[in-house]
């Protein structure tokens, strides 16, 4: 079967800016594609290029098939969802989830018991006839969500859907989303700036950089095999550079710090260290000059430190230990700051 | 629908050409074309540019002595309206009290009066035409434009600046003059160049208070064009008018942004209440000034359109209904209320369309737009009556003796306000709004429909409003193109008003009543209207 979404050499330009460079993805039903990326790398113009909201310069985009250049925005039966919900302020709750619905044309009787299923999907339901204007943040976005839902999109696109929320909710409806995303049919791309959440909903995920596809993989692949030093930087891996150019990155929950120095071990001095809850985060300087990430889970820090992370003193000296399994070495040239 | 079924590019082209297109193809046709129609006949001969014209003008004395007046006066006008308007703004932006609501409406009433309307109170008050009569009208007529423009602002800034001056020894006259003055000046400088252009291409008032000796720029192209056909000496004139008109507008936006600092706004609502002694003595000393400046004239004017020599009664009123066989009217003044209320709705008609639509390209394509629609507001309404008469003679474009001249030209005058009114709340629609919406299978009507409709049809309306007063109003224009059979009420206002005998001034007081009615409660009831379906906005 085609893929519901299927991306081709896709290139969105603004002036001499290449927002979107070439870039290919493809997406099967009931999947789940995060796109992750930092701001300005091109994934908002990518979801407004696949909605038809922005002209393509090349490439192209396909759904089942079909070549949706021809397509105008409001016939390729998408569903957006955007960071701050931006809800129809003159409709009430019920009134936005129909929204979509009355644009098919569906009778009004029909639409109403749908946009009340959506809103029921997302929690709602009690809320059908509140105004938009009540809402809170996470309320509003559960709304937006429905919205999006009801007329049963083949796509769901999301737009950091959860960005504007404090931790505690945004971790919550990532929660139900995922949930959400499984029993759906949908195929949901999902685009943000943080590696957590692209890990927790994607079944894939896509890195981007400066418009164009760094690496598509799942999650556990990408964690532990980046395909270039950008993207290890990116997931906070520490990327390192010798005298001869090379580039190499290190995993930091791979990296053991010992008090007891012997001879032919390397040696660092601890420069910062902060308290993460289950874990402790060392930056320590070694001998030549390499700043290094150091993340010491709390249960371990005891055997490995003697006294635990607290124990460290900022100019203390250690030694490192690097487990050669979680270190890749790049040839290619050191990264451009 | 070919609309659906076009590619990406197509589409959009054929989107912008309607929003795009349609005004300006409305400002070319109806504004360009008869302008440089006008320009041409004054300056061209046999095909080449002559500027002899404009020159003549300035090397005639008397008509050297008209530019000089109508600079005079219109600097006069603007200072002194300046000036008692900001206290007036200071009472009415800056604190509060009950029925502060009602004042600030009413004190905006006199600014959509018809010019005829105003000349007529002030002749009812028993004023004499003189230099200082036309001073005063000008007065009562722009008061509102600073207090709305200078309040406006004046509401949003910070008090504390204020105090925090006084805490460091400042009294409150140097407080006023240093922290507060300077705060408000891009305000009253944007207030003062829209009283300038309003008092310098003045035309009613100037031509019926001033009276004949009190010439201007607008009233001799007037002359010039309508009673001596001299065209060559009008468009010498009317190229005068244009560059001092652009020349002010543009170095008062040039003064406007080199003082656009940012201010740090506060929300209006943390406006104290009227408290202290002084306080009160203010706010009574200003709103006694209004109802004497605003109220008074316009009390006069009914009052005095009821007062017949045989006592109260509605002899001016039934007069109005008749034609005398002595009249200069060819029609009873009761036919022209009749043809200005069909004029002016369909003239908000199409200014409300072309306006709607000039108000989506202006935020999707800038402001280029916007100047160039504002840009009949600088030019005289003189002008552009005169402009569409030789421009609409010729086949197949002879339209001179349909009435639907009339609304086309109001419509042009009223576009800039019904494009103000709009654009503010459109631009403050989330682009993205409209992007869900496409999203959800809306097409680009259904989503005009859907989104931008329901969360403007206020601004819709109120633009819809000030359309109706301008037309209901327009005399500058509506003097060159109104038919004889088919005037409106300005004009038979003008008419009355030029003739001797207490029976045509009542009339004409009379006529200026209904007009005033009209027009106000055009303005009340669309302020007032809810659309049903669009909610609580």
């Amino acid at each position: 079967m085609d893929p519901v979404l299927s991306v081709q050499g896709v290139t969105v330009r603004f002036g001499d800016h290449l927002a979107l460079n070439q870039a290919d993805l493809s997406l099967a039903a009931n999947e789940t594609l995060a796109v992750l990326g930092p701001s300005g790398s091109g994934k908002s113009t990518l979801l407004r290029a696949i909605a038809g909201l922005e002209p393509l310069a090349a490439g192209r985009i396909e759904s089942l098939g079909v070549d949706l250049a021809s397509f105008p925005t409001h016939r390729r039966g998408l569903g957006l969802m955007f960071q701050d919900a931006t809800l129809f302020p003159h409709r009430d709750v019920l009134g936005n989830v129909m929204f979509g619905l009355t644009m098919k044309g569906e009778k009004r009787g029909q639409s109403i018991g749908r946009a009340q299923a959506a809103l029921e999907l997302v929690g709602m339901e009690k809320f059908a006839d509140r105004s938009v204007s009540d809402l809170s943040g996470g309320e509003a976005q559960r709304v937006a969500l429905a919205r999006a839902l009801a007329p049963e999109p083949k796509l769901l696109m999301l737009d950091e859907p959860f960005g504007a929320l404090d931790r505690p909710r945004r971790e919550e409806l990532n929660e139900e989303l995922r949930s959400l995303c499984q029993r759906l049919p949908t195929a949901v791309l999902l685009v943000t700036h943080d590696h957590t959440e692209a890990f927790a909903l994607g079944d894939r995920v896509m890195v981007l950089r400066e418009g164009k596809v760094e690496q598509t993989a799942t999650p556990t692949d990408l964690w532990r095999n980046p395909a270039s030093p950008f993207v290890a930087e990116f997931l906070g891996w520490n990327v390192t550079h010798d005298a001869h150019g090379r580039v190499a990155a290190i995993r930091p929950d791979s990296i053991t710090l010992t008090c007891e120095l012997a001879t032919d071990q390397e040696r660092a001095t601890v420069v910062a260290r902060t308290f993460r809850k289950n874990h402790w985060r060392i930056r320590v300087e070694t001998a030549s000059r390499q700043i290094l990430e150091v993340e010491i889970a709390n249960s371990n820090s005891d055997r490995t430190l003697g006294a635990g992370g607290e124990g460290l003193a900022i100019g203390q000296s250690v030694g490192v230990v690097i487990d050669p399994g979680a270190a890749i070495s790049f040839s290619e040239l050191p990264l451009k700051p | 629908m070919i609309v659906d079924q076009a590619p990406y590019s197509l589409r959009q082209a054929l989107k912008t050409g309607l929003t795009v297109g349609i005004p300006v193809i409305f400002l070319l046709g109806l504004f360009v074309v008869p302008v440089v129609n006008i320009l041409s006949r004054g300056l061209q001969v046999g095909g080449e540019l002559d500027l002899s014209p404009v020159i003549d003008v300035i090397k005639s004395e008397s008509l050297r002595k008209i530019i000089a007046f109508t600079f005079v006066q219109a600097t006069i006008s603007t200072l002194l309206t300046v000036i008692v308007g900001i206290p007036g703004a200071y009472v009415l932006y800056r604190y509060r009290f009950t029925g502060r609501g009602l004042v600030r409406a009413l004190v905006t009433v006199p600014f959509v009066l018809p010019t005829m309307v105003v000349a007529s109170a002030f002749l009812a008050l028993g004023v004499k035409t003189s230099f200082g009569a036309i001073l005063v009208a000008h007065i009562f007529f722009n008061y509102a434009v600073v207090v709305r423009t200078v309040g406006g602002l004046w509401a949003h800034l910070d008090h504390r600046t204020e105090l925090a001056a006084q805490v460091l020894g400042a009294s409150k006259i140097k407080t006023f003059v240093h922290i507060t003055l300077p705060a408000l000046r891009p305000a009253i400088l944007a207030a003062g160049a829209i009283c300038f252009l309003f008092t310098f291409t003045s035309f009613g008032i100037i031509l019926i208070l001033g009276g004949p000796s009190r010439a201007t720029l607008e009233t001799e192209i007037y002359r010039q064009t309508a009673q001596l056909l001299d065209f060559k000496t009008a468009a010498g004139l009317s190229v005068v008018q244009l560059i001092a008109v652009t020349g002010v507008l543009l170095i008062t936006s040039r003064l406007i942004t080199r003082q656009n600092i940012a201010l740090g706004l506060v929300p209006a609502d943390r406006t104290p209440r009227v408290r202290t002694r002084q306080q009160r003595l203010l706010l009574l000393s200003n709103l006694s000034f209004m109802a004497l400046l605003l109220g008074l004239p316009m009390a006069t004017l009914v009052i005095r359109s009821f007062s017949t020599p045989t006592g109260f009664g509605l002899a001016y009123y039934r007069a109005l209904g008749t034609l005398r066989a002595d009249s200069v009217l060819f029609v009873p003044p009761v036919e022209a209320i009749k043809n200005s209320i069909v004029i002016a709705v369909i003239s908000a008609v199409i200014a409300v369309t072309v306006g709607g639509l000039a108000a989506h390209a202006i935020i999707r394509y800038g402001q280029a737009l916007n100047t160039a629609l504002t840009i009949p507001l600088g030019v005289s309404a003189v002008t552009v009556g005169f402009g569409f008469l030789i421009t609409f003679d010729t086949a197949p474009f002879n339209f001179r003796s349909s009435w639907l001249l009339l609304p086309f030209a109001h419509a042009l005058i009223a576009i800039p306000f019904v494009v103000r009114a709009i654009t503010p709340i459109l631009s403050s629609i989330d682009p993205r709004l409209r992007e869900v919406a496409e999203t959800l299978g809306a097409n680009p009507l259904q989503v005009w429909r859907e989104v931008d409709l329901p969360i403007s049809a206020r601004a819709y309306l109120v633009g819809a409003g000030f359309a109706i007063a301008i037309s209901l109003g327009e005399f500058g224009a509506t003097a060159f193109l109104a038919r004889p059979d088919r005037p409106t009420l300005p004009v038979v206002i003008a008419r009355l008003l030029s003739q001797p005998g207490e029976l045509n001034f009542g009339a004409a007081l009379a006529a200026s009543s209904v007009l005033m009615v009209l027009v106000a409660g055009a303005i009340f009831a669309i302020e007032r209207a809810r659309v049903g379906s669009v909610g609580t906005f």
